[in-house]
Formats: structure tokens, sequence, C-alpha cells
């Protein structure tokens, strides 16, 4: 990739990469996150293309969020990013950084999926603007996302407020051309002087914030009348919409005639100008995506509006469902059709779960690569809730259900993040059991982010490594075992022997993922006449492995050679190449 | 011939959309992304979208590329559809309905590629090159792109199966 950060050049940014962009040009000094998608870019483009920004990824949300407030209270300008599910992780320090307000300009970016490309809920993260009493800004676009987060900067320190930024997948993953700037090289930072009442948030000076913060938002409102994010595009005068983010190019080129109210601030609502609006048009729409946050508003003034049918309030919206959106009919529901993904040919993973479905645990499971497991025909994993959960819910079911052979996994980057806490609770508590570390030395499932046990941080520079084995024993866990998930029988033997323990075991399996160690080995030989098409191979659902009509199988160039389905074979008609070497 | 038809297209159309469909790991981001740089470089708007995170584990995986005049949306709207490069035929009769009344479905092109190229990682290279040769996009543009997207990795290499690729249609 190119250089982002020349002056004044047409530059080829996705929305992540835009808002990086212009948050350098801004004067950003300090940047946090944890990885999470659709916002991995927004640090990932920071740390790799801007030398002079101090970029990190943090262990979790939470602490991203206090570090880059932190940098704020500091006097500089920084910047949070998150997945919508992580804002609700960083969701403590955030309620109270209202009160707190900054000193350099801080924004908080968010990424909301709809449509769930890539998570776990499909949460609008548009109502967190109204909880917490912080302005939202919401760019259509990534050359609005680039000038909206230069704007947000001066917001922030205009109002002494964190801004908040929200994109989706469509925005933070759109690439268009737009005109870069240059970089303003921010004003020195001044004394460290402490400031009691406005960063000790204890009841006399939280109360005495309360009262400022309602004055704020007055402020902004006013603002938000006059502001250009809030743009009037008179054109047929029959048709008016109200609409903001992406869902205003859908219908740019549906209703090409219409007037528009598009809304590029939205909270605190421009009443004034909503009002004003709606006067001048006849059929009022509000068009939106997801949950109906702009129309709940609109209604709350007392305008007549139309509002989408509530089956457009689930999924991402979408060019071609605007004409019947706008006439207040049902969605059409879209069958998907598309191929599911699978772990990888070769994926360490895949040989820890087929040894759990073996042994017949339950499985609670967390979030990552690993969560495919739970697809059919693997199906091998029973709960994801949350980052962290995998431990927690493990408690909660074994004490709901005494007894019984349950297991939980994590894997190494949620385990650090967000597991933790739950393992000490489990200790403490006295549960039994086997929570599973899927060690495979980096956040995969986000495309391979470094964390603190890898010993590398975001800039690929080395650190201090966290030991997990010697952490977990810290915990205070009965047993400890490190294995290498390829070994299936001592994996197997070990897990059994676990299971049969009154005592609290942590097994971390460990090996690379496949996309960090490209090492394969030949595809085993595939002695046909021996098949007997039980399918015992396929339940493994591995992608190289391809079903006849017949039922027999078809092995692809795209083998990684790594042997579990010559281990399932009850047949022997798969066998290890000559030249295979044995796995250590 | 080909100079004429191109021509002919221009004069009628202000924007161009081209829909990528595959699976994870054929190169179909890659190829979306040379042909965005491509449009840019010749000086058009341009918007492509696509969806991250499950393309490295075999999932279904589909770029929308857009460029020309107004262009807002960073979805092909269903049945708008004027290129259709597909890299797998089970992608391509998934997304076939995208394609608008007299659009262009490159899936023969598929067939040809995969027996042209002495390595499957030049796939994408090649169809890219069939699709250049329908669009008004210099092929100055389109080396420069490959540039930006291969640096110096196999350039050549890849230069030489994407002028394979554009050269088809005469053949
Ligand atoms: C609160 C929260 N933050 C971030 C994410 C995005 N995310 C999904 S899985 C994952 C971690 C995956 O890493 P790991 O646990 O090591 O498993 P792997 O994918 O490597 O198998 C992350 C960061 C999320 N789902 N929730
Ligand atoms: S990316 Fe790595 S961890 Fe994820 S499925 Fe592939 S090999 Fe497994
Ligand atoms: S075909 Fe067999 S050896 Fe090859 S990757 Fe799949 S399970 Fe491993």
């Amino acid at each position: 990739m190119a250089k982002l950060n020349q002056t004044k050049q047409i530059a080829f940014l996705s929305g992540n990469e835009a808002i990086a962009q212009g948050a350098w040009e801004a004067g950003l000094k300090v940047a946090a996150a944890y990885p999470g998608t659709p916002s991995t870019e927004i640090l990932e483009t920071l740390a790799a293309h801007y030398k002079d920004i101090d970029a990190q990824w943090s262990v979790n949300e939470k602490v991203a969020y206090e570090v880059a407030l932190g940098a704020a209270i500091g006097g500089v300008r920084s910047l949070f990013a998150c997945k919508h599910v992580g804002l609700n992780v960083a969701m403590d320090p955030l309620m109270t950084s209202s009160y707190t307000g900054i000193k350099g300009g801080f924004v908080v970016v968010v990424a909301d999926d709809p449509g769930l490309h890539s998570s776990q809920n499909e949460q609008d993260s548009r109502w967190v603007a109204i909880f917490s009493k912080l302005p939202m800004l919401e760019p259509s676009s990534p050359s609005e996302a680039y000038e909206y987060t230069k704007l947000a900067y001066e917001i922030s320190e205009t109002f002494d407020t964190p801004v908040m930024l929200r994109s989706t997948s469509r925005v933070s993953h759109t690439k268009e051309d737009l005109e870069t700037g240059s970089r303003i090289e921010p004003a020195p930072v001044g004394e460290l002087t402490p400031d009691i009442a406005k960063y000790v948030m204890v009841p006399k000076n939280a109360y005495a914030k309360h009262i400022l913060i309602e004055e704020r938002l007055r402020k902004l409102a006013a603002m938000a009348e006059k502001s250009k994010l809030n743009r009037i595009e008179m054109g047929d005068k029959k048709l008016g919409f109200i609409t903001s983010g992406v869902s205003y190019n859908y219908l740019k080129e549906s209703f090409p005639n219409a007037s528009f109210l598009k809304l590029g601030m939205i909270y605190p609502f421009c009443d004034k100008k909503i009002a004003q609006f709606a006067k001048s048009v006849k059929q009022l729409v509000v068009v939106e995506e997801l949950d109906p946050f702009i129309a709940t508003h609109i209604k709350s003034l007392g305008i007549k509006i139309t509002t989408k049918h509530p089956s457009f309030d689930i999924g991402e919206l979408r060019p071609e469902y605007m004409a019947d959106l706008v006439a207040g009919k049902k969605k059409k529901e879209v069958p998907a059709t598309t191929r599911k993904p699978v772990l990888c040919r070769g994926c360490p993973h895949r040989f820890v779960f087929n040894t759990l479905r073996k042994l017949k645990f339950f499985v609670t499971g967390d979030i990552g690569c690993y969560t495919l497991a739970a697809t059919p025909p693997m199906a091998t994993l029973h709960t994801c809730v949350c980052m962290g959960a995998g431990i927690t819910l493990h408690e909660g079911i074994r004490r709901a259900q005494p007894g019984k052979k349950i297991a939980g996994v994590i894997g190494d980057s949620t385990f650090v993040a967000a597991g933790i806490t739950g393992l000490i609770n489990a200790v403490y508590n006295k549960v039994k059991g086997i929570i599973v570390i899927l060690d495979n030395s980096t956040t995969a499932m986000t495309g391979g982010q470094h964390h603190p046990a890898t010993g590398k941080t975001i800039k690929e520079d080395p650190t201090k490594k966290l030991i997990l084995e010697d952490l977990v024993k810290a915990c205070g866990v009965d047993n400890v075992d490190v294995v290498v998930p390829y070994k299936l029988d001592e994996l197997e033997n070990l897990l059994k022997k676990r299971m049969d323990e009154d005592a609290l075991s942590v097994i971390i399996t460990r090996s690379p993922c496949r996309l960090i160690e490209k090492k394969y080995e030949p595809a085993p030989i595939y002695e046909r006449e021996k098949c007997k098409a039980c399918g015992v191979c396929l339940r493994i659902d591995c992608p190289a492995i391809h079903k006849q009509p017949d039922g027999t199988i078809e092995i692809d160039e795209f083998c990684a050679g790594c042997k579990l389905c010559v281990a399932v074979c009850p047949f022997g008609a798969l066998k290890p190449h000559d030249k295979a070497i044995e796995t250590k | 011939m080909t100079k004429q038809l191109k021509q002919n297209k221009t004069q009628k159309q202000s924007n161009w959309n081209i829909l990528f469909a595959g699976t994870g790991g054929q190169g179909v981001l890659t190829a979306s992304e040379v042909a965005g740089y491509a449009a840019v470089f010749d000086g058009y708007h341009v918007k492509k979208s696509e969806v991250h995170g499950m393309a490295q584990r075999g999932g279904s995986v589909e770029s929308h590329l857009r460029f020309g005049d107004g262009v807002f949306s960073p979805l092909i709207t269903k049945g708008a559809v004027d290129f259709l490069v597909s890299f797998h035929k089970d992608e391509r009769d998934r997304m076939k309905d995208f394609l608008k009344k007299g659009g262009t479905d490159l899936i023969d092109a598929l067939e040809k590629a995969k027996s042209s190229v002495s390595d499957p990682k030049f796939v994408n290279t090649y169809l890219l090159g069939v699709l250049s040769s329908y669009l008004p996009i210099t092929e100055q543009s389109w080396m420069k792109a490959l540039e930006k997207a291969f640096g110096q990795k196999r350039l050549e290499e890849n230069k030489a199966v994407f002028s394979q690729g554009r050269a088809r249609k005469q053949q």
C-alpha cells in the first residue's frame, strides 16, 4: 500500500483508512483499540502508515478507551475505535467521560454491522449517543468519514466533550477516491495541572458536571441547526426524505429528484431544521438502517412521517429495497444461499473440536475462528454470547447441571481480552471442569493481530511476552497442560483424564494459525478401492475434501497435509504420503 | 471492432457497475482493487464495496465496483450489473440475477483463464485483462494499477497474463 499521508493528492481510501487520514491531518497523537470487524483497519492504518502517531492494540476496549481518554485529558488529540459490541465493553468509562470532558480533542469511532456480516448481534449504537449525552456524527461515505473526523476534533474541543463518529460496514469497507490534505501540527501540550473538579467524578463534582452536560447538549443542538453537517437539498417538494448514513446514497439513486434533509450530526437533533423541512414537503419519509432512531425522535416532535415497515429494521438495507421501503411495503425476504465459511485446511482448531465431539462434551464457546465449529457437520460448540463467556458460561451451566461433561473453550486473544477474570472467578468460587485455551498465537478471526501473548506490538516491535501457562497457574487452577493439538491421542487422553478429576484444569492447545505459519505437507494418498463411502471424513468439514456423487471423495490441490482425515478414516482408505513428516 | 463497441458504450453510459464474485482465497478482492485503482487513475469517481471477515475462510466473497458520474450507492442494485466477473461457477449462479438485461457475464472467460495460466494465482489477473477490454479505462492506468497492487512481486508475469486476457477478444 502506498503512503497515504502526502500533501493534496487523490487517494483511494476505505472509510476506515479515511478516518485514519482525517485524524492524522487533525493532529492526532494517541490512538488505541482492540480489533473488531468492521473497525480494525483504522488502527492498522494508523500504525502502519503514520509514524508520528502513538498507536496501540490494547488488551480490550475498556482499556483502549481509558488509554485514549487519558491521552485526551493529558492534552493531546486522541482516538478510540471499536466495533459495535466493543462499545459495550467500553461503556463504563464512556458514560463518565461524558462528565469529565477532555482537554485535547477525543474522537470515539464505533462501527456497526447491519446485516451481521461478521458479528454476534446487530445492535444500533446510535442509541448510545442519547444514553451518554454525547454528540454523534454519521458519515455516509469514505469522503464524509474523512471530513467528519476532522470536524469531530473541532467539536470535541469547542464543546469539551468526546465526540462519537458512527460508521457501518458499508461505510468502513467501501473505498472511494478523495482528495487528502496535510497535517496540522498540534499545539504544544501545556502543563499537566490537576483539575479535581473536572476530572474526579465523585458525587459532588459529578452533579455539577451533569448540569453542564445538559447545557452542553443545548449548545450542541443550536450548533446542529446551523451546521453544514445537516444539509437540505431541495428538489421535488412532493417527496422529502430525512435520512443519514449509507441509506442516503441508496435513496439518491432511487429517487434522484426528491428533496433531502441529510443528517450528518444525528445527535443532538436539529429540531428546527427538521420542522422547517417537514413543512416544505408534501410527503415526508424517514429512511434509516436498523432501529427507528431518527423516526422515533421526529415522531416525538409531533411531525407526521412515513416510516419503513418493521421488517426493514432487521438486516442491512440495499439499494433495490428502496422502492418497497418508501411505499411502506414489507421486506421481501431474500433467501441466504451464500457459501458457509469453514475452518481453514489444516487449522489446529479442527483437531480440538473433532476430539471434543468424539468425547461428546457439552462445549461452552466463545468468539473467534473456532466459533465456526458450531456449524454442522462439526456442531461441537454449543454456546456463543460474547467475548469471555466461554469460561463463565461453563461455570454457570455447571452450576445448573452438576456432574455433566462440560468443557469451556476460548481463543488466546479472547482469553487475554476477557477471559482472565472469569477464570479467577471459577477458581475463587470452587468450580471444577476443563477450560481449553485454543492458542494459535494470533487474533485470527479479525485478520491476525498481535496481542500480549504474541510478544509483539501493533507496530511489530518485540515487547514483553505474556506467558499464558504462568498466568493461568497464578490464577490458581489445579492443572495446567500445554499440548500440540495435532497429537490427537495425547489430546484425547488428557481431556478424558481431566474430565474425570475433581479439579479445575486448563489445557492450552498450542499451534500457530495456518495463516501465520504456512507450512504445508503433501496430501494423503487416497485409495478409492478401500473407501466404503461412509462419510466419516466429511464430518471433519475440511474444505479440501470434496464429496463425489457416489459418496467417495476427492482431495483438492490446496490440502494442507494435516492428516486429520487419515486419523478418522475407519477403513484405512487414507494414508499419509510417503514424504509426509510425522508431526512433532 | 473492440474500440468501436467501447465508444458506443461510453456514449450511452455514465455509470459502470462491475460485480466480482467468488470464494475466499481466490483473489476476488485483489482483482476489484486493481480495477478500482485503474478507474481512479483515469480520473473517475469510484466506489468499491465488499465485506471483510470471512474472506479467508472459504466463504462467499463479493465485491461491488462502480465508477462514473452520479455514483452514490456503494452497492450495485440487483439487475443493474454491467459485468459479472465470477471466480466460481456456484458463485456465478448465485449472483446472476444481479446482471442487467444485456449485461455481460464473463463466466466463459473463467475456463479460458484456468487453462491459460501457469499458476492458479494468475486466474484473477487474466480475468481482469478480459474485463479491461470492455471498459473505457486506458491501458496505462491498468498497468499503473497492477504495479500498485502487486508492487514488484511477480509484476512482469502479472502484466503478461493481464495482456493475454486483454487480447482474448481479438483471438
Ligand atoms: C467485545 C468484542 N470485541 C471484539 C470482537 C471481535 N472479535 C471477534 S473474535 C475476536 C478474537 C479472536 O481471536 P482468538 O480468540 O485468539 O481466536 P482465533 O480467531 O484466533 O481463533 C475478536 C477480537 C468481538 N466480537 N467482541
Ligand atoms: S485463520 Fe487460522 S485459526 Fe482461523 S480457521 Fe484459518 S487456520 Fe484456523
Ligand atoms: S484433506 Fe485431510 S490432510 Fe488435507 S487438509 Fe484436509 S484433513 Fe488435512
